[in-house]
């Protein structure tokens, strides 16, 4: 865990991460104490139960939430703010509609005061990596989910980031649209070499993608496990059937499933008691902390 | 039919068809559509002449129902209005003193022909212009302001809640003390028909973006210039056009009925000059003029928008009215 030390581009550091909300006046801890680490050029993914905290976790890194407790770093300075070193990937197709593909691409670069030509130099070159270059002048409106997302994708790697943060970017987009999506996401992490953190509660899309899993418990969210995946790459869709990746994914599936089973008793007891009272059912959140 | 197959939609469709955008795969990411024209299959009996004569054809051939339609209701109006001029009926609505449209349509000739006329109508517009551009420029800035700061919204909505109720007209006696010359109170008047529905719509447009795009924004690096110029407004504008729209509507009642009570030139005050002078046609020419300028001005509005935002457009949905 101490490779601080090593100067390396792009390297997350979470430090007894806790953050707290207060709902109906009641403080609860949504994450507590995590630290994890994403060393550079390492796709570190993040899987856990639905309101574990994943999400809140990539907005501390991403700089739109102040942690409780803790400190979060990249390349050793604290994350102050939202900022164009951390590229951000949402789950809603973020494009600005009144943009032109091309346009939303060089936004970041417009942003950085860079000159028009160099911007759409940088921004075509992206676009053709991505296999999107005949639609620069589209509308996001006018494109497929994968296409949005893969200009978002795009969006987020024209200011050169050494970090990518993904929020589940394909869990809109269907089965199919996703397979071919983790294939280009790989590919282009590939060849520019950063860091990614990618949050995901798709087990396999976890295992196909990443250097390493974190497994985070039911809320308050920890880490519970931290499993590296041994596959090489570049990765294929063969490997889906090898005998590591179909271990890894029962591994991964048992260690969920514990922890969306203690989420859901504790959502039912919740349920059954708010439904009635509401501070009788703060009561139990409070009793369940 | 060889001219069957040469027809093309104007816009390029057939750009949209499924291609093979990157290697990586088979699959058939074919973007949506947006608009369907439904001229594209009524090439049946296109003439055999250029592509030019077929668009017309296509034209008349998807519009041309509806464009009878429309005759035919506006011939029924003028119909009904001068049987009941000609006829002189008079069950409890009194068509007596009316004129017919014959006799408006030669008063109309004439008038036309009057540079004094003609100077009502400029000066009209330019009241108009004036009210609205300064309504547009505050109501689309204070909105923004209100619309993303809380603090703003705390310190100017509730005294704009106040004055928002007080219809432009209640305003007259106010606006003539207010202002130094008939002329600007009834510029005044005009901006505050425009000022509230442009206001409302653009800090309702601010609150309805979509937040994440705003976040997007910031960790591209916007600042908070930026943000506002670039992202804030823009993705506001659909309402913004919205709020455009009704002032527009808004602002020419206002400015009517200031004319009226107020003015001196004007079509409002021609209007009510043409009933104290028992000059009737002239009283419905006014009002006609009035419509009419109205449209043309909403007309506008609508041509800014689309030229403005060029998205909503090639998607075609929310940018009319």
């Amino acid at each position: 865990m101490n490779a601080t030390s090593v100067p390396g581009k792009g390297h997350i550091e979470i430090r007894d991460v806790c953050v707290r909300f207060t709902q109906n006046g009641v403080p609860l801890d949504a994450v507590s104490e995590v630290s994890l680490d994403v060393k550079p050029g390492e796709f570190v993914s993040i899987v856990g139960p639905s309101g574990c905290g994943k999400s809140t976790l990539l907005n501390i890194v991403a700089g739109f939430l102040k942690p409780h407790q803790g400190i979060v770093s990249v390349d050793g300075s604290p994350v102050g703010g939202p900022g164009a070193d951390r590229g951000v990937v949402f789950q809603q197709y973020s494009l600005f509609p009144w943009l032109r593909v091309r346009e939303n691409v060089e936004f970041g670069l417009k942003m950085k005061g860079v000159s028009r030509s160099a911007r759409e130099t940088k921004a075509r070159t992206l676009l053709g990596l991505a296999g999107l270059l005949s639609f620069e002048n589209h509308y996001p409106e006018q494109l497929s989910g994968g296409m949005k997302q893969r200009v978002g994708i795009v969006r987020a790697l024209a200011t050169s980031p050494q970090v990518m943060l993904m929020d589940e970017p394909f869990g809109a987009l269907d089965s199919q649209t996703r397979v071919v999506m983790q294939e280009i996401l790989t590919n282009m992490w590939q060849q520019l070499q950063l860091s990614v953190l990618f949050i995901t509660h798709d087990i396999e899309e976890a295992i196909f993608l990443s250097d390493k899993i974190y497994v985070m418990t039911a809320r308050p969210g920890r880490i519970k496990a931290e499993i590296p995946v041994p596959l090489p790459r570049p990765r294929t869709p063969e490997m889906t059937s090898s005998p590591t990746f179909v271990a890894l994914h029962r591994q991964l599936k048992a260690l969920i499933r514990e922890e969306s089973l203690a989420a859901m008793g504790g959502e039912l007891k919740e349920g059954g008691l708010a439904g009635h009272d509401w501070h009788v059912g703060a009561e139990g959140v409070g009793a369940m902390l | 039919m060889g001219t069957a197959i040469r027809i093309q939609p104007a816009d390029d469709v057939g750009s949209f068809a499924p291609k093979q955008d990157d290697g990586a795969t088979s699959l058939r990411e074919v973007p949506v559509v947006p608009v369907v024209r439904r001229a594209e299959r009524s090439d049946t009996a296109a003439p055999a002449g250029t592509l030019r004569s077929s668009a017309w054809w296509r034209l008349l051939c998807s519009e041309g129902p509806a464009m009878l339609l429309a005759v035919v209701s506006i011939g029924l109006l003028i119909g009904f209005w001068y049987l009941a001029t000609a006829y002189r009926w008079d069950f409890y609505i009194r068509f007596t003193h009316i004129p017919g449209p014959v006799e408006v349509y030669r008063d109309a000739l004439a008038l036309f022909g009057d540079p004094k006329f003609m100077t009502n109508i400029t000066i009209s517009l330019r009241r108009i212009m004036f009210g609205f551009v300064v309504a547009t420029v505050l109501g689309v800035g204070f909105g923004l302001l209100i619309g993303r700061y809380r603090a703003a919204r705390g310190l100017l909505f509730p005294a704009m809640e106040i004055l928002r109720p007080i219809p432009a007209i209640a305003w007259v006696p106010m606006s003539i003390m207010l202002w130094p010359t008939t002329e600007t109170s009834i510029v005044f008047i005009t901006f505050l028909g425009a000022f509230f529905p442009i206001l409302l719509n653009t800090m309702h447009g601010v609150a309805t973006m979509d937040s994440v795009l705003v976040r997007a924004a910031r960790c591209l690096g916007a600042n908070e210039f930026a943000l506002m110029t670039q992202v804030v407004l823009r993705g506001a504008m659909p309402h913004i056009f919205t709020g455009l729209s009704v002032g527009m509507g808004v602002a020419w009642v206002s400015l009517i009925a200031a004319e009226m009570i107020s003015g001196q030139y004007g079509v409002g005050y021609f209007t009510w000059e043409a009933y104290s002078l028992i000059e009737y046609s002239h009283i419905v020419i006014g009002m006609l003029v009035i419509g009419v300028l109205g449209l043309l001005c909403s007309g506008a509005i609508r041509l800014l928008a689309r030229l403005a935002m060029p998205w909503q457009v090639s998607v075609g949905k929310e940018n009319t009215r």
